[in-house]
């Protein structure tokens, strides 16, 4: 595509072809080969070792939503990395969270962040939080044979409805299935442990403290019975990445409001190691 | 047997130009001034949905006169371009001197095709940079020539005169209100000599403002806040007010879509 600009100067028809506003499209049909889909496999025996992200929730509050990932990845028994971020605004009302194969995970939310902006530049107005769920959908569905050879992607998608005035939140599966969540959501390998430590802190009418309290509690349950998944990591000063995104948009937490709440959580840990029992937020 | 009408190369370039010019000449102007902050661009256009002044890329902007579906064409190419070319290789390899390249060999084999009518479009693609000395801004009329410009250009109907007016009285280090009201003022005079009055709902104002903390540095400049700038005694209101709040660069105004019945290229 960049030769083709190269070789003659102009922008090649395909660039001035009136049509879709979709980056993705446009890809599919310029440079299929820069289209994670676009790939043709080799056959390969067993599963391939690549790091993997692991555990990421999601909780919504009444005026918002909160999506938090922990930090750490692992290729087989072995942690890969400690700092990983897995948790990505997608663009000013809308973040997605990834577990899976890092590196594919990585370059989907690329992707997808530049599919939204590309629509918005092209339309001149913001997708509905409906339509960029859906986006989401197609794209997974368009890796599904890299997910067949063990190199799955599963995202959570949280975002604020512009339309509707409520925080909503996705989930997929490998195939692409879209399941919209009420209330909390999580992914990942730590998933299980996460689900259930949400089930029982998660309340409809909890304040943005709470809720992010809430999750960091269901990631450190998951660090607790899942190897895969990091906790908050107090000698390094490696805190889970926690975003809210309201109607005033998307806000990443600072370093200093996660530490703050993960060394509480932490220190009632010491107490009560197995988390909190009565008046846990 | 009839003789093929022998017409020179020169006479056909020469009625091409003639052609785009007229074209060209035929829409209201659209100005662009370097102020301290960045880069505003000042249009007159009635419609709230077809727009002469664009985001491209992150720091990147477009602004174009002429005819509306040629110019959207291009502008679309554009941010397909540097979509395309952000994601091989990495946003900051995105840059307005590329885009220009790309835009003026596109417009020059147009132009001297002779399979094709030529583009009846003058454009201006500006980057704004960590400085005002870093700012770029070139314009490309329809002939595929590009122009390295400072300060301040116009392109359009009236552009000479505007561009002698604003070259007279744009300084260095204007602030966002000075220059909106300068570009306003350049915009008012009439061939004629005469003044008309251009009320906010006639412009169309967008900026490409260095000190954004987005990484997107382009914001339009829409109803209230316009018309505050262009208070006559307007004191430099901070015209970050607001911002951190407000949602992405392209978001219309609640209720500002849909009116879109002018075209911006209309002829007057």
């Amino acid at each position: 595509m960049e030769a083709d600009i190269r070789t003659t100067g102009r922008l090649p028809a395909a660039y001035l072809t009136p049509g879709s506003s979709s980056f993705v499209d446009f890809l599919g049909r310029h440079a299929p080969e820069l289209l994670p889909g676009g790939r043709t496999l080799p056959p390969v025996r067993g599963a391939v070792e690549a790091p993997h992200g692991t555990t990421i929730v999601a909780a919504g509050f009444p005026r918002g939503v909160v999506l938090a990932g922990d930090r750490r990845a692992t290729m087989g028994n072995a942690i890969a990395h400690r700092e990983v971020e897995k948790v990505f605004p997608a663009d000013e009302y809308s973040a997605v969270g990834i577990a899976g194969t890092a590196g594919l995970a990585v370059e989907m939310v690329k992707l997808f962040q530049l599919e939204l902006e590309h629509y918005e530049k092209v339309e001149g107005v913001q997708l509905s939080l409906e339509g960029k769920a859906n986006r989401l959908s197609t794209m997974i569905r368009g890796s599904l044979g890299m997910a067949m050879q063990g190199l799955a992607v599963v995202p959570i998608f949280a975002g604020w409805d512009v339309d509707r005035g409520v925080g909503r939140i996705f989930s997929y599966d490998v195939t692409g299935g879209r399941f919209e969540e009420q209330g909390f959501a999580a992914v990942g390998s730590g998933s299980v442990f996460a689900r259930g430590s949400l089930k029982k802190l998660h309340r409809p009418d909890l304040t943005e403290r709470q809720a992010v309290t809430a999750v960091v509690q269901a990631l450190y349950d998951a660090a607790d019975d899942d190897s895969a998944t990091g906790g908050p990591d107090l000698t390094r000063r490696i805190y889970p990445i926690v975003t809210v995104i309201g109607d005033d948009g998307f806000r990443r937490l600072t370093e200093a409001e996660v530490s703050d709440i993960a060394r509480a959580v932490h220190d009632q840990r010491l107490q009560l190691p197995d988390g909190p029992r009565a008046a846990p937020l | 047997m009839t003789t093929p009408f022998y017409v020179s190369p020169q006479q056909a370039m020469a009625d091409r130009a003639e052609y785009a010019r007229k074209g060209i000449a035929r829409g209201r102007s659209v100005v662009v001034l370097q102020y301290a902050d960045g880069i505003v661009f000042v249009a007159e256009n009635p419609s709230r949905a077809l727009h002469k002044v664009s985001e491209i890329y992150d720091r990147i902007a477009f602004a174009a006169v002429g005819k509306y579906n040629e110019f959207e064409n291009l502008r679309i190419g554009g941010v397909r371009y540097a979509d395309l070319r952000g994601y091989t290789y990495d946003r900051g390899d995105v840059t307005a001197r590329g885009l220009a390249n790309v835009y003026a060999q596109t417009l020059g084999t147009i132009f001297s095709s002779a399979a094709e009518k030529p583009y009846e479009v003058e454009l201006i693609v500006a980057e704004v940079g960590d400085g005002p000395e870093d700012d770029q801004i070139y314009r490309l009329p329809h002939d595929g020539s590009i122009v390295d410009e400072h300060g301040s250009v116009a392109v359009g109907g009236n552009a000479d005169q505007i561009s002698s007016y604003l070259d007279q009285r744009h300084r260095e280090g204007m602030t966002l209100a000075e220059a909106l009201k300068l570009a306003v003022e350049s915009l008012t005079r009439d061939t004629g000599g005469g003044e008309r009055s251009l009320t906010a709902e006639q412009l169309e104002v967008a900026t490409l403002d260095r000190t954004r903390p987005q990484q997107r540095k382009f914001k339009r400049i829409l109803g209230r806040q316009l018309a505050r700038l262009l208070e006559p005694d307007a004191a430099e209101t901070p015209d970050t007010a607001g911002d951190g709040a407000d949602s992405g660069p392209d978001t219309p105004e609640p209720g500002s879509s849909g009116s879109g019945k002018d075209s911006p290229d209309a002829g007057e």
